[in-house]
Order: structure tokens, then sequence, then C-alpha cells
């Protein structure tokens, strides 16, 4: 049943996204920048974390989960920290994507020739 | 009136774009994408036998290093060309976004081409999603009390 719901979640959301760029002149940059600031918004109230349980990787996976993870990080940090500690935890969970594409996109750059 | 007649023809020259095709072929690829996630998460967690958290930070870094490594073989180009939003959206977008931008300026050299343009197209991802997460979560620490 997860495979449904991770299917059907992750879907809807490109579907959502295709159907913003093909009805306004927005680029594909402003799209993902406003399907990360959605998935903030959603992660205050608690609402992307009942997602991820339902749907598991087909949450994980939209740009969206991007927004949430920075903003369930913070929020682990600050509830010990306080006010600083929502700059002490911002990137604990994303990390790991942000590092591995730096990584991986700078050495086969470096091996890679660009095909036109 | 001139101009009208103008703009009629344009749009009539226009190559009109099947919304209803796009829109199902991201909802398909999107989809798939998700469930492909999924399919890996329980694989990770099944042989390595580790929490589902820990398989699901292993499964974005395979779908990112095989984003970048399509991209550098070429053919990434034409399926996100195809898919659109279905590829955009989930993270290999992000990771497609990084490896063009790095292999297009790679002839500029290694720190003004490639460490100068490699967040050109993915810096903004980052920075709208750290500037809202920073405003949402002090909003929620100031009236939820976090």
């Amino acid at each position: 049943m997860n495979f449904i719901y991770a299917f059907l979640f992750s879907g809807f959301v490109c579907l959502l996204g295709q159907i913003i760029l093909d009805n306004t002149k927005l680029t594909p940059g402003h799209i993902t920048s406003i399907f990360v600031v959605v998935g903030a918004l959603l992660d205050v109230f608690n609402i992307y974390d009942k997602f991820v349980l339902y749907a598991g990787g087909g949450a994980l996976v939209p740009i969206t989960s991007f927004g949430h993870m920075l903003i369930h990080g913070a929020m682990l940090d600050a509830n010990n920290y306080g006010i600083m500690g929502l700059c002490l935890g911002m990137f604990n969970l994303t990390s790991a994507g942000i590092m591995s594409a730096i990584v991986f996109s700078f050495f086969l750059a470096l091996i890679f020739k660009p095909k036109d | 009136m001139e101009k009208n007649r103008y703009l009629d023809l344009v749009r009539k020259h226009t190559p009109k774009e099947d919304r209803l095709k796009n829109g199902t072929i991201a909802f398909l690829i999107g989809g798939l994408m998700g469930l492909l996630a999924e399919v890996l998460i329980e694989i990770y967690s099944y042989i390595l036998d580790i929490p589902t958290k820990e398989a699901s930070t292993f499964v974005i870094i395979t779908l990112i290093f095989f984003g970048c490594l399509f991209t550098c073989l070429g053919f990434f180009d034409k399926w996100v060309h195809f898919a659109r939003c279905g590829l955009i959206i989930p993270i290999t977008g992000f990771a497609h976004s990084m490896q063009s931008a790095a292999l297009e300026y790679k002839k500029e050299g290694l720190v003004t081409g490639i460490g100068a343009n490699m967040f050109k197209l993915a810096g903004t991802v980052i920075i709208f999603g750290v500037v809202s997460a920073y405003t949402f979560g002090l909003l929620r620490l100031i009236i939820m009390g976090g």
C-alpha cells in the first residue's frame, strides 16, 4: 500500500508543477523555488510529516522535502538551544543531499566533456 | 486592427503544446520516481539492515549520483525535455541543474568556471529554502514555542 501512496503523492506533486509550468510564464527555477517554500510552510504545522509517514519515499523525492528537511533540522536544534539552534541545525538533515551533489558533480565534471 | 490580425496569425502558427499529454507524462514519470525511491528504501533497509531514516538518506544520495552521471553521459537532457516537471521536481532535477552548470562552465577553468558557476541554477533552491525555513522556524518558535 505504501508503494501506491508513494506513486500517487510524487506523481501529484509533479503534475502540479507541470500545470503551473504550462499555464504561466514561470521558469522551472521559479517552480522549484515555490515548491521548496511550500514544503517549508507545510512543515510549520507538521503536515508534511504525515505525508512522509504515509508516502515514504514518494514524499522524500520531490523538492518540497528539501524545505521540509531544512526547517525540520532547524526546529530539532531550536528546541534544545533556543533561537541560536535555528542556525545550528538548519543543514543537519539536508547535508547529505547538498554534499553529495557538490562532490559528485565536481568530480564528474572533471572527468566528462560537455556534450552539446 | 492590423495589430490584432498579426497577433491572430502568430497565435495560429505557434506550435500548440498538448497540456493534457504533458501533465500525464509528468504524473507518470514523477510517480515512478517516487515508487523507485520507496522500493530502494525497502531494499536498502533490508540488505544493509538499517532503519528507514538512514535508508532514505542513502536513496537520496543514490538518486543524485545517477542524476549527475546520466547528465554527464548526455542522455538525461533528452529525458528532462521529455518528462519536464516529472524529472525537474524530484531531487534529480537539482542534481541535473548543478551538473549541467558545472559541465557548461568547465572550459572557463576550475575556480572561475566550475567553482563560481556550479550553483548558478541550483542556488535559488537553497537560498529560498533557507530563507523561508528560517522565517517560518522563527515564527513557529515565537508563536507556538517550538
